[in-house]
């Protein structure tokens, strides 16, 4: 092999279907992450700020826990102890979508978090004034109004999570990144691979991280 | 649940050599401890230097440093990290890359470094600016208005206090980094997450194995918790509220 090879970007195309598999998988775990997260994390959020001691101290403990470890060993951890619990292998895919779920509901929960305390207490006391009993009041008046401030916080963190998906490559799951390094491999072309996906995952992140600033841009004239 | 718990592992020598499994975590736990401090070391200041730019009147140097953070922070650090690995040796004239990829001392360590300082570089430049951008526009001025030019007025006035300013997300940044330094493993980094693994597959005691390297990266974060709670402490600046306890 010569040293100074010349970069072949003609072996993209003929891979691309491949790669194809690999982003649906990428952007499969992005979404359920990020739909299982923020509704476990607003859950967590919510255990947080409870009056109820025990289960403030519990949702406490797991999201500091969770913020503490580096991402690759809870895939590691996951990886490793669910087959252990249930007794039978799982797939990497399975393993990473129940990991990136309950880790980032960590994160999610203290964005939650902030923006449940970015709604006035004067709305809670009037919920229940009306008449409303916990949930109507989360639900109708302080979440709504929460999430709204929050969004752009909210795509920041999925961004991240987005790209966080790529350390799959771990525990070997097919995203994005695994599929241009198995295309890589057959067509000997690794340098190129590596540099094409680089660019769709900053052209992805670039663009949500404008709408993420419009969508700043937006809510802070609404308020 | 069905699994033989076997706490005595670390003590146990590793299948065909002389040291201890504990041998292994100890020097997986130095790697970390350098690669975070090292790259810690470029992120801040490269970091600075970028958030500071970002906010001068000259337009270009603002879009260069803009660039700069655009770049770094949307692309997933393993990619870079493999970009650096793979890529960037191919792209230097050839007598330069035949020596990086076959003569480099420490290649895969200062891989490591480069990237995720870079990489952090972008992270606090972004706070750093921030920082600037909260202090009144007053303290600009009146540095300029007493005869100070802009670098001494970045120097004395608006850097001494944005530094403090942003003490507390600087804390995360650089938790961040020693959390973030587990990716070196990819290439190959004899550091705590690459010997958890090793460790692991070599003693089948998995769980003992995960526990522990949880419980020392733990220590070390909450180390560097402490300690950029110190300087937070140290450096107050009196009559500002602070949160460092």
């Amino acid at each position: 092999m010569s040293f100074f090879a010349q970069f072949d970007f003609s072996v993209i195309a003929p891979s691309l279907p491949f790669l194809w598999e690999g982003l649906k998988f990428t952007v499969k775990l992005t979404l359920i992450a990020m739909a299982g997260g923020i509704f476990l994390g607003t859950l967590l959020a919510l255990a947080r700020l409870s009056s109820i001691a025990p289960l403030a101290m519990a949702a406490t403990w797991y999201v500091n826990l969770m913020r503490s470890i580096p991402l690759l060993m809870v895939i590691l951890w996951f990886f490793l102890v669910i087959p252990i619990f249930t007794g039978k292998p799982m797939g990497a895919e399975t393993s990473a979508i129940i990991t990136f779920t309950a880790f980032e509901a960590a994160y999610f929960s203290e964005i939650m978090r902030a923006g449940i305390q970015s709604v006035p207490r004067g709305q809670v006391f009037a919920g229940q004034a009306i008449g409303m009993s916990y949930w109507q009041t989360m639900s109708y008046i302080v979440l709504p109004q929460a999430f709204r401030n929050m969004l752009p916080v909210l795509l920041t963190q999925t961004i991240i999570l987005f790209q966080d998906t790529s350390l799959v490559y771990a525990i070997g799951a097919k995203d994005l990144l695994k599929a241009a390094e198995i295309a890589g491999k057959n067509y000997n072309r690794p340098i190129e691979m590596y540099v094409f996906v680089a660019l769709v995952y900053f052209v992805i992140c670039f663009a949500l991280s404008r709408l993420a600033k419009h969508l700043q841009s937006r809510t802070a004239i609404a308020r | 649940m069905n699994y033989h718990w076997n706490w005595g592992i670390f003590l146990e020598q590793v299948k065909g050599g002389e040291e201890t499994y504990l041998h292994w975590l100890i020097s997986g736990l130095g790697w970390t401890v350098a690669v975070a401090l090292s790259a810690w070391l470029i992120a801040l200041v490269l970091g600075s230097l970028i958030g500071t730019l970002r906010t001068v009147p000259n337009r270009w140097l603002a879009t260069l440093a803009t660039a700069h953070v655009e770049l770094f922070r949307n692309v997933p650090l393993l990619v870079q990290l493999l970009l650096w690995f793979f890529v960037v040796p191919e792209l230097l004239p050839r007598d330069l890359s035949l020596w990086v990829k076959q003569e480099m001392p420490a290649k895969e360590f200062l891989t490591a470094v480069i990237c995720l300082g870079l990489f952090t570089s972008a992270r606090v430049a972004e706070q750093v600016r921030a920082g600037i951008e909260s202090l009144s526009r007053g303290q600009k001025m009146a540095g300029l208005a007493i005869g100070f030019t802009l670098p001494q007025t970045y120097r004395y006035v608006l850097l001494p206090m944005a530094f403090r300013i942003v003490i507390p997300p600087l804390t995360s940044e650089f938790m961040n980094i020693i959390k973030n330094s587990s990716v070196a493993f990819a290439i190959g980094v004899l550091e705590l997450t690459f010997q958890a693994r090793q460790m692991q597959e070599d003693s089948e005691q998995g769980i003992e194995t995960y526990l522990a390297v949880t419980l020392l990266y733990f220590i070390v974060a909450f180390s560097a918790n402490r300690g950029m709670a110190l300087i937070e402490r140290r450096t107050r600046v009196p009559g500002y509220i602070t949160s460092a306890k």
